[in-house]
C-alpha cells in the first residue's frame, strides 16, 4: 500500500498545487516541496524497514486487481534498483521545484501540477511489475512533459515539444504491440492470460518471434535513452525546455530507458538480447563518439550539455550489453552520476541564462572573475562530466569499461577514446565560458543563497559518489545477479567471455 | 401483439409519441422553456423505461425487431446522448431567429430512427430506421436556414444520403433475390448452407457497403463529411458524430456478425481496404485543417476506420471491443463538440482554430474538457480513448489481424499531430475572442462527459463487465 501512496501523494499534491495557485502563486511551490518531502520520508521508511527484514526479492510488494477481465493488476514492487532510482526521482523533483522558484513566474499552479504529474508517471514506471501498468505510466509522463516544454520553454518550444511527444509516443506504441503479443503468446502456452511481469518471465517462444518482440521493447527504450540514430528529439527537447524540464528530462526520463533495458528487455528476452549484444555495444560506442563530437561543435551551451547526455548514455547501453556484474554496477552508477552531473550542468546553464539572456558560448567568457562561486561549480561539474577521478562519473565509466573489456576488447578501446573526446568538450565549456577574455561588460550577480544550496548539495553528492560508491553498489547488489542468471541460463555465450569466477 | 411485445416497445413508443405531444403543445403555447422541459422529461422517461425491458431480454418481435442486451445497451447510450445534446442545444438555439421549438421535435424523430436501427433484425426495419434518421437530419442540418453554408450542407447531405439509400436499397434487393429472405437470420441460414457466394450476392453486399460507407463516412464515400460538419448547427453536428454514427455502427455490427461476413475472403479484403484507407486519408487530411469542426470531421473518418476493423474479428472479444470503442468515441466526441456548442452560443459560431487561442487561461474548465477530449481521441492514458484503443488492438492481435492493427498504430501517431495542434492552441497566448457564459446545464453536461472519460479510462472494469453481460446476439 505504501507504494501506491508514493504515487497517490504526488497526484494529490499536483491537484492541490493547480487549485491553490489562484489564491497565492507561492502556495504551489510550497505544496510541491512538502509533497516531495513526504514521499522522500516514505522512501526512507521503506529503506530502513528493508534493512531490518533482510533481503527478500522485493523489499515491498503491493498487488491488487485492476481490470481482471484482461489479467491486468495493480502490481507494484520495489527492489534495490527501483529504490535508487526513486531516491533520485524525488531528489531531482525537489531540485526542480527549487530552481524554478525565480525562473517560473507565470502560471505557477499549472507548472507545478505538470512537474508533479511527470514525477508520478516516473515513479509509476520504476515501480510497475505489470506490463500494462508499466505502459500506462510510460505514456502518462509524456503529456505533462509536453506541456512543460510547450508552455514554459524557449523560442522554438512548440517544434521541440511535438518532436518529443511524437518520437516517444510512436516508439511506445511499438512496445505496446510487443507487450500484447507477449501476453497472447504466454496465454496460449499456459492458458493464463496475464500482464504480470513475474509470470511472463521465461515465456517460451521461437527465436525469431522473441527477437522481433524484443525489438519492439528496444524501440521504446532506445528512443528514450537515446541511442544514436534515434536521438534526434533529445537536443531540441533539452534545449527548449525550461531548466526544471531539462533536469527532469536528462536526470530521469533518460533513466527510464536504461531501467527498461535492465528490468524488462534482458530478463524477458535473454537469448535474443545475447544475439543483439554486438549491435547494442556498437550502438553504444557510436553514441559515445558521435555525441561527444556533436557536443564539441555546439555554440549553444544548453545544446552542448544535451549532446553530452547522448555521449554518456552510450556508456549505459555499452555496459548493459557487456553482461557482467562489474559492467552492470557501472551502468547503475552511471545512471545516478549522470543524473546529478548533467542535471547540475543544466541548472548552471539556466542560471547563466537568467543573468545573461543568452546561451551562446561565443558571447560568454571570463566569467570566473565575475562570478567565482558559479565558476567553481561549473568547473566541478565539467570535470565530473569528463570523468575526473574522485567524482561519481569516473567510478561509473571505469566500472563499465572494466566490465566491457571482458566482453569485447575492441569496443572497449573505441569507447575509451570517448573519454578523451569528453575531456575536449568539457574543457571547451570551461575555457569558453569561465576563462578567456571578457567579451562584454556583463553586470551579473553571483549565485544567491538558494542557488548555492542547490548546487552545493549536488557537489557533495557527486563527490560522495566518487569517493564512497560502495553504498550505491550494495543497494542494488541483489538485482544484478538476478538479471545475469537469466542470461547465463540461456547457455548462449556466442562471443561472450565468461564472467569472472 | 402480446404483452411482452408492448413492454419491449415502450422506449420506442415514448420517443415516437413525444414529437406528437410537442407538436400539440406548440399549437397552443409556443413557449421555449416548456418545450425544452417536456423534451428532457420524455428522454428521461424513455431512458427509465429501458429498465422495464430487462426481465424480457432477449425478446424478438418477429420478423422486425430483436430486443437483446446489445439493443438495450445502445438504447441507453443513444437516449442519454440525445438527452445531453438537448441540454447543450438550449442556449445555442436562443440565438436562432425564430421557430426554435420545432428543433426538438425533429431531434426526437432522429433519435427514434437511431433506436430502430439498434433493434433492427430485418432489412425492412433497417431501412425504415435509416430513413427516419436521415430525413430528420436533412432538416436539422439546414435548420439555421439564414446561413448560407447551412443550406449548402443540408442539400449536400440530402443528395448524397439519398443516393446512398438507393444503393443500400438496391443491394438489399439483390440479396433478397438470391436468398429469398429479408431477415438477417434467414440470410445467414442460406449463406451458411452454401460455400461460395454468387456474384449477384456479392454485388448486393458491395452495394450495401456503399450505402453504409456513406452513412459512416468511410473512404471513398467520405467527401460530404467535412462540409456537413462545418455547415450544420453545432448541436446537430454533435448528433451526427455521436448518435447517428453509433446507431449505424450498431446495425452494421449486428448484420455483419449475423451473416458471419468475417469468414469470407472477399469481405475481408473489402473491409480491410476500406478501413485502412479511411484511417490514412482521414488522419492525413485532418493535419492541415484550420477549422476545429473540420478537424473533428476528418478525425471521425479515421475513427470509423479503426472501428471497421472489429467487423473482421468475428469473436466475442471483437464485438466487445467494438461496443467499448463506440461508446468511448461517443462520449469523447460529445465532450469535444459540447465545448464547441457551448462556446458557439453567440452571433458567430466559434469553430476557427484561432478562436481557441489561449482558451485555457481564459476558461480553464472548458479548455480542460476539450483537452481531455483531444487526449482521449489521441488515445493517451487515463482517458477512455486509451482503453478503447487498447481493447481494439487487443482484440485485433487476438484475431491475428496484423495489417489493420499496424496501420492503426501508425495512424495513432499521425493523429497525435493534429490533436496536439488543438491542445497547443488552447495553451498558447490568449487573444481577444469573447465567449458567452455557459449555462448550468452546459456545465452539467461537461461534468458528465469528464466523469465518463475518466471513469472508463481509469476504472473500466465495471463497464467491460457490463458489455460482456449485455453484448451477445
Amino acid at each position: 500500500m505504501i507504494l501506491l501512496y508514493l504515487i497517490l501523494i504526488l497526484l494529490a499534491g499536483g491537484t492541490a498545487a493547480a487549485i491553490t495557485a489562484r489564491w497565492n502563486p507561492v502556495l504551489p511551490r510550497i505544496i510541491s516541496l512538502v509533497t516531495l518531502t513526504v514521499d522522500m520520508i516514505l522512501l526512507a521508511l521503506i529503506y530502513t524497514g528493508q534493512e531490518a527484514t533482510g533481503h527478500p526479492i522485493w523489499w515491498v510488494e503491493y498487488k491488487m486487481n485492476w481490470i481482471p477481465t484482461f489479467g491486468i493488476s495493480l502490481h507494484l514492487a520495489i527492489d534495490g534498483l527501483s529504490m535508487l532510482l526513486l531516491i533520485l526521482t524525488f531528489f531531482l523533483g525537489l531540485v526542480s521545484v527549487l530552481i524554478s522558484w525565480k525562473e517560473i513566474h507565470e502560471k505557477t499552479g499549472f507548472f507545478h501540477f505538470n512537474t508533479l504529474m511527470i514525477l508520478a508517471g516516473i515513479t509509476g514506471v520504476f515501480l510497475s511489475m505489470d506490463l500494462f501498468l508499466f505502459y500506462f505510466f510510460w505514456e502518462l509522463m509524456l503529456v505533462p512533459m509536453y506541456f512543460l516544454i510547450s508552455i514554459w520553454g524557449h523560442e522554438n518550444r512548440i517544434y521541440a515539444s511535438y518532436k518529443f511527444f511524437i518520437y516517444t509516443q510512436a516508439s511506445g506504441l511499438l512496445m505496446f504491440l510487443s507487450i500484447l503479443a507477449l501476453y497472447f503468446i504466454h496465454g496460449r502456452n499456459t492458458g493464463i492470460y496475464t500482464f504480470d511481469y513475474e509470470q511472463l518471465l521465461g515465456t517460451s517462444m521461437p527465436a525469431t518471434v522473441s527477437y522481433i518482440l524484443m525489438l519492439g521493447f528496444l524501440a521504446a527504450f532506445l528512443v528514450k535513452l537515446p541511442v544514436v540514430p534515434l536521438h534526434n528529439w533529445l537536443p531540441d527537447a533539452h534545449t527548449e525546455a525550461p531548466t526544471a524540464g531539462s533536469v527532469i528530462l536528462a536526470g530521469l526520463l533518460l533513466k527510464t530507458g536504461a531501467y527498461g533495458l535492465l528490468r524488462f528487455v534482458l530478463p524477458l528476452f535473454p537469448a535474443s538480447s545475447v544475439s543483439f549484444a554486438p549491435i547494442g555495444m556498437l550502438l553504444g560506442v557510436i553514441g559515445i563518439l558521435y555525441g561527444a563530437k556533436l557536443a564539441f561543435s555546439q555554440t549553444d551551451l544548453k545544446r552542448l550539455v544535451a549532446y553530452t547526455s547522448v555521449s554518456h548514455m552510450g556508456f549505459v547501453i555499452l555496459g548493459v550489453y557487456a553482461f557482467n556484474e562489474i559492467a552492470f554496477q557501472g551502468v547503475i552508477m552511471q545512471m545516478i552520476a549522470h543524473a546529478i552531473s548533467t542535471g547540475a550542468l543544466f541548472i548552471l546553464v539556466g542560471q547563466l541564462y537568467e543573468r545573461l539572456h543568452t546561451r551562446d558560448i561565443n558571447k560568454m567568457g571570463g566569467l570566473l572573475k565575475k562570478v567565482p562561486v558559479m565558476g567553481a561549480m561549473g568547473l566541478i561539474f565539467a570535470m565530473a562530466s569528463l570523468g575526473l577521478p574522485g567524482l561519481g562519473n569516473f567510478i561509473a565509466e571505469f566500472l563499465i569499461l572494466t566490465g566491457t573489456f571482458r566482453a569485447s576488447i575492441l569496443m572497449t578501446c573505441l569507447a575509451s577514446t570517448g573519454l578523451v573526446a569528453a575531456t575536449i568538450y568539457a574543457l571547451r565549456i570551461v575555457q569558453k565560458v569561465f576563462l578567456g577574455n571578457e567579451n562584454t561588460d556583463w553586470k551579473i550577480n553571483d549565485l544567491s543563497i538558494r542557488e548555492k544550496i542547490i548546487t552545493g548539495i549536488m557537489v557533495i553528492i557527486i563527490i560522495y559518489l566518487g569517493l564512497f560508491p560502495q553504498k550505491v553498489i550494495d543497494t542494488a547488489k541483489e538485482v544484478i545477479p538476478k538479471t545475469l542468471n537469466v542470461i547465463e541460463h540461456t547457455g548462449t555465450t556466442t562471443y561472450l567471455l565468461k564472467s569472472m569466477p | 401483439m402480446i404483452r411482452e411485445d408492448f413492454i419491449c416497445l415502450t422506449p420506442l413508443m415514448i420517443i415516437a409519441s413525444a414529437p406528437i405531444i410537442l407538436m400539440l403543445v406548440i399549437a397552443f403555447i409556443r413557449n421555449y422553456r416548456v418545450i425544452y422541459g417536456l423534451s428532457l422529461f420524455a428522454f428521461i422517461l424513455a431512458f427509465l423505461s429501458i429498465f422495464l425491458l430487462l426481465p424480457f431480454v432477449p425478446h424478438a418481435i418477429a420478423p422486425l425487431f430483436i430486443f437483446d442486451g446489445f439493443s438495450l445497451l445502445f438504447f441507453g447510450v443513444i437516449i442519454i446522448t440525445s438527452l445531453l445534446i438537448t441540454m447543450l442545444s438550449k442556449r445555442y438555439l436562443l440565438y436562432q431567429e425564430s421557430d426554435k421549438e420545432e428543433y426538438f421535435i425533429i431531434l426526437f424523430t432522429a433519435t427514434l430512427g437511431s433506436l430502430i436501427l439498434a433493434a433492427a433484425s430485418n432489412f425492412v426495419t433497417l431501412f425504415l430506421g435509416l430513413e427516419t434518421l436521415s430525413i430528420s437530419l436533412y432538416i436539422l442540418i439546414a435548420y439555421r436556414r439564414s446561413r448560407d453554408n447551412s443550406i449548402e450542407a443540408g442539400v449536400k447531405y440530402l443528395i448524397l444520403a439519398s443516393v446512398s439509400s438507393a444503393f443500400l436499397l438496391f443491394g438489399m434487393g439483390l440479396i433478397y433475390m438470391d436468398t429469398g429472405s429479408l431477415e438477417f437470420s434467414g440470410i445467414a441460414k442460406v449463406l451458411a448452407s452454401s460455400d461460395q457466394y454468387l456474384p449477384l450476392l456479392l454485388g448486393g453486399f458491395s452495394m450495401m457497403m456503399v450505402g453504409i460507407g456513406f452513412k459512416l463516412a468511410l473512404v471513398p464515400f467520405h467527401m460530404w463529411t467535412p462540409d456537413v460538419y462545418e455547415g450544420a448547427p453545432v448541436p446537430v453536428t454533435t448528433f451526427i458524430a455521436t448518435v447517428s454514427k453509433g446507431a449505424v455502427m450498431a446495425v452494421t455490427l449486428r448484420f455483419f456478425y449475423a451473416i458471419r461476413g468475417f469468414q469470407n475472403h472477399n469481405f475481408i479484403l473489402m473491409i480491410t481496404v476500406i478501413a485502412v484507407l479511411s484511417m490514412f486519408i482521414g488522419n492525413l487530411l485532418a493535419i492541415r485543417q484550420q477549422n476545429i469542426k473540420r478537424i473533428l470531421a476528418y478525425s471521425s473518418i479515421a475513427n470509423m476506420g479503426y472501428l471497421l476493423v472489429t467487423l473482421l474479428m468475428g469473436d466475442k472479444e471483437g464485438l466487445h471491443a467494438a461496443v467499448f470503442y463506440v461508446v468511448s468515441y461517443m462520449i469523447t466526441t460529445l465532450g469535444a463538440f459540447g465545448v464547441i456548442t457551448l462556446l458557439s452560443a453567440r452571433e458567430l459560431p466559434a469553430d476557427k482554430l484561432e478562436d481557441y487561442k489561449g482558451l485555457f487561461w481564459k476558461r480553464p474548465w472548458v479548455a480542460f474538457v476539450l483537452t481531455l477530449a483531444m487526449l482521449s481521441l489521441a488515445g493517451i492514458p487515463i482517458t477512455t480513448g486509451f482503453m478503447a484503443k487498447f481493447y481494439l488492438v487487443f482484440a485485433g492481435i487476438n484475431s491475428g489481424l496484423w495489417i489493420p492493427v499496424i496501420s492503426l498504430i501508425i495512424n495513432s501517431v499521425i493523429g497525435l499531430y493534429y490533436y496536439l495542434r488543438v491542445i497547443t492552441t488552447l495553451f498558447s497566448a490568449p487573444n481577444e475572442t469573447e465567449f458567452p457564459e455557459i449555462s448550468p446545464a452546459g456545465h452539467l453536461v461537461l461534468a458528465i462527459v469528464v466523469a465518463g472519460i475518466l471513469i472508463l479510462g481509469i476504472l473500466p472494469q465495471g463497464f467491460v463487465h457490463l458489455i460482456s453481460q449485455f453484448s451477445g446476439f
